[in-house]
């Protein structure tokens, strides 16, 4: 079980939190994007073994975003933040 | 080399007879231990069904025999051992049903075909419908299924109660039960014979199969690749195929290539061992589960893949007691089991739930990953990941599993993958 700080509502389970994907920038402007660059952006991703930084849902609480540090070798949890300002 | 062609030592009624006679000191060993070559033809990442098969057919069906299979621990130790061991072509989409129901007659046949027991048995598998939707997605697979000559039928509740006579349909189920679809030629097999029995085949014909040999880079001439680093010191190969579960992306971040796959940890838990009851393999469709019975008398339960990308190999609580509490409600008078033994595999989910079997950017690196769990697909996916090795082409069977499908928004979209829930 991981413990989650969210900036919000501090330390709660995750089974309250759904995981999006691995937080990847919105290329500013897709419609210059070939096929190729627009395919690495939606499906091939870096899915590391180690440190990754994620969109979470905190949708059975507060149901605000956040960004999540986490290592996938471990389930250690680094740091918690609004995903928005 | 000297010792290339090992006689291999036939299993048979009489071996046995003879070896139990001789105290059973006549037995050798099933594969060689080797020190890796320079050069290979071709080289395998991974030793486990997939590529222990892929360089079984390579040896066997297209006579590439300088071939080596690197394997960072032991054999079928990964993946290959952490699955359940069903196989089933229950799959909706075209390319899908001829590929599955392909790798199941070489199940039934692969036990004769390598002179090994893999123990394949015929259990059928029950799912049950939960809900209209459910029941709707069975109705169009069985369809499909037909059109290939892959048998899927519908039946109600009553004849779920007759073939399984433990199951006696709850009073006040959380999901409305509408009854079950039945694939009667499912079958269960032992996961870890698959890959001693591929292994002892390929090394009688002369792969090198390295143990203990982690791959820690992919060497390339311009856009070709040209062998690999590992533990062991440098190996040159003609060709690299890549067939190691749960760490596509980190292989293939090696070679430079990022493959639309996200690594989720999928659990499986066993019962203590008691008398056979239990002879289908049952499917909770609605909660998203299942259960058997092992040859040994042991349930094995297992859940949907755990809710984020994890290569830790352990799961995560509520997907236990979410699964614990859907097969109680199915079977009250399970609840006083005792639990032996619990764990997780990592599984390289594509983003469309079907397997990539294809070349890569890189020429000469091909990668064969399952899609979602590989088990079921291994002879089929191995055999066809040896043709395109051997032919530098995809046999026609795997033409919509190339990795060019996501540039021209032709997915091959399963059932299964939970994405973005």
């Amino acid at each position: 079980m991981m413990l989650i700080p969210c900036p919000f509502c501090g330390p709660r389970n995750e089974d309250e939190f759904s995981c999006w994907s691995e937080a990847i920038p919105r290329p500013a402007d897709p419609s210059s994007l070939s096929d190729a660059q627009w395919v690495d952006f939606v499906y091939n991703h870096r899915n590391p073994k180690g440190p990754v930084r994620e969109q979470w849902w905190h949708a059975r609480g507060c149901r605000r975003w956040i960004l999540v540090e986490r290592d996938t070798r471990t389930h250690d949890v680094l740091s918690a933040s609004a995903a928005a300002p | 080399m000297g010792v290339e062609e090992l006689p291999v030592q036939r299993f048979s009624f009489l071996s046995l007879l003879r070896n139990a006679l001789r105290y059973r000191k006549g037995w050798q060993r099933m594969w060689r231990n080797p020190e890796p070559k320079r050069r290979y033809d071709v080289v395998i990442i991974g030793g486990g069904g997939h590529g222990l098969g892929a360089a079984y057919y390579l040896a066997k069906e297209h006579g590439v025999r300088n071939v080596a299979v690197l394997e960072r621990g032991w054999l079928g130790g990964g993946n290959t051992a952490r699955n359940t061991m069903t196989i089933r072509s229950n799959y909706v989409r075209p390319p899908s049903v001829p590929f599955h129901e392909g790798s199941m007659a070489l199940y039934r046949e692969l036990s004769r075909e390598l002179n090994y027991n893999l123990m394949v048995g015929r259990r059928g598998m029950i799912a049950f419908l939960q809900g209209t939707a459910a029941a709707r997605t069975a109705a169009r697979m069985a369809n499909t299924m037909h059109v290939y000559g892959a048998n899927y039928e519908l039946i109600d509740v009553e004849e779920i109660a007759r073939r399984v006579p433990a199951f006696r349909p709850p009073a006040r189920p959380r999901l409305p039960l509408l009854g079950g679809v039945c694939q009667p030629d499912a079958m269960m097999a032992r996961h870890d014979a698959m890959a001693w029995g591929f292994a002892r085949m390929a090394d009688s014909m002369g792969v090198d199969i390295i143990q203990n040999c982690e791959v820690t880079g992919i060497r390339r001439d311009g856009n070709r690749v040209t062998g690999v680093e590992t533990g062991r010191g440098r190996i040159d190969a003609g060709k690299v195929g890549m067939a190691v579960a749960g760490h596509g992306s980190v292989v293939a971040e090696m070679a430079g290539i990022r493959l639309p796959i996200e690594v989720q940890p999928l659990q499986a838990w066993v019962s203590e061992p008691v008398k056979p009851f239990l002879d289908q393999i049952l499917v909770f469709s609605g909660y998203g589960c299942y259960m058997m019975q092992s040859d040994k008398g042991e349930l094995v339960i297992g859940g949907p893949t755990d809710p984020y990308p994890s290569y830790a190999q352990r799961g995560t609580f509520p997907i236990v007691e979410q699964v614990t509490a859907a097969v109680l409600e199915m079977f009250p008078a399970l609840a006083r089991m005792k639990l032996l033994r619990h764990w997780a595999g990592v599984l390289d989910i594509v983003y469309d739930g079907s397997p990539i079997i294809s070349r890569t950017p890189l020429d000469g690196f091909s990668v064969d990953v399952a899609g979602a769990g590989g088990f079921k697909t291994t002879p089929m996916a191995a055999r066809m990941h040896a043709w395109l090795i051997a032919n530098d082409e995809p046999h026609e069977l795997i033409r919509d599993f190339g990795l060019d499908r996501f540039e021209r928004g032709r997915l091959v979209f399963e059932g299964g993958v939970s994405f973005n829930r």
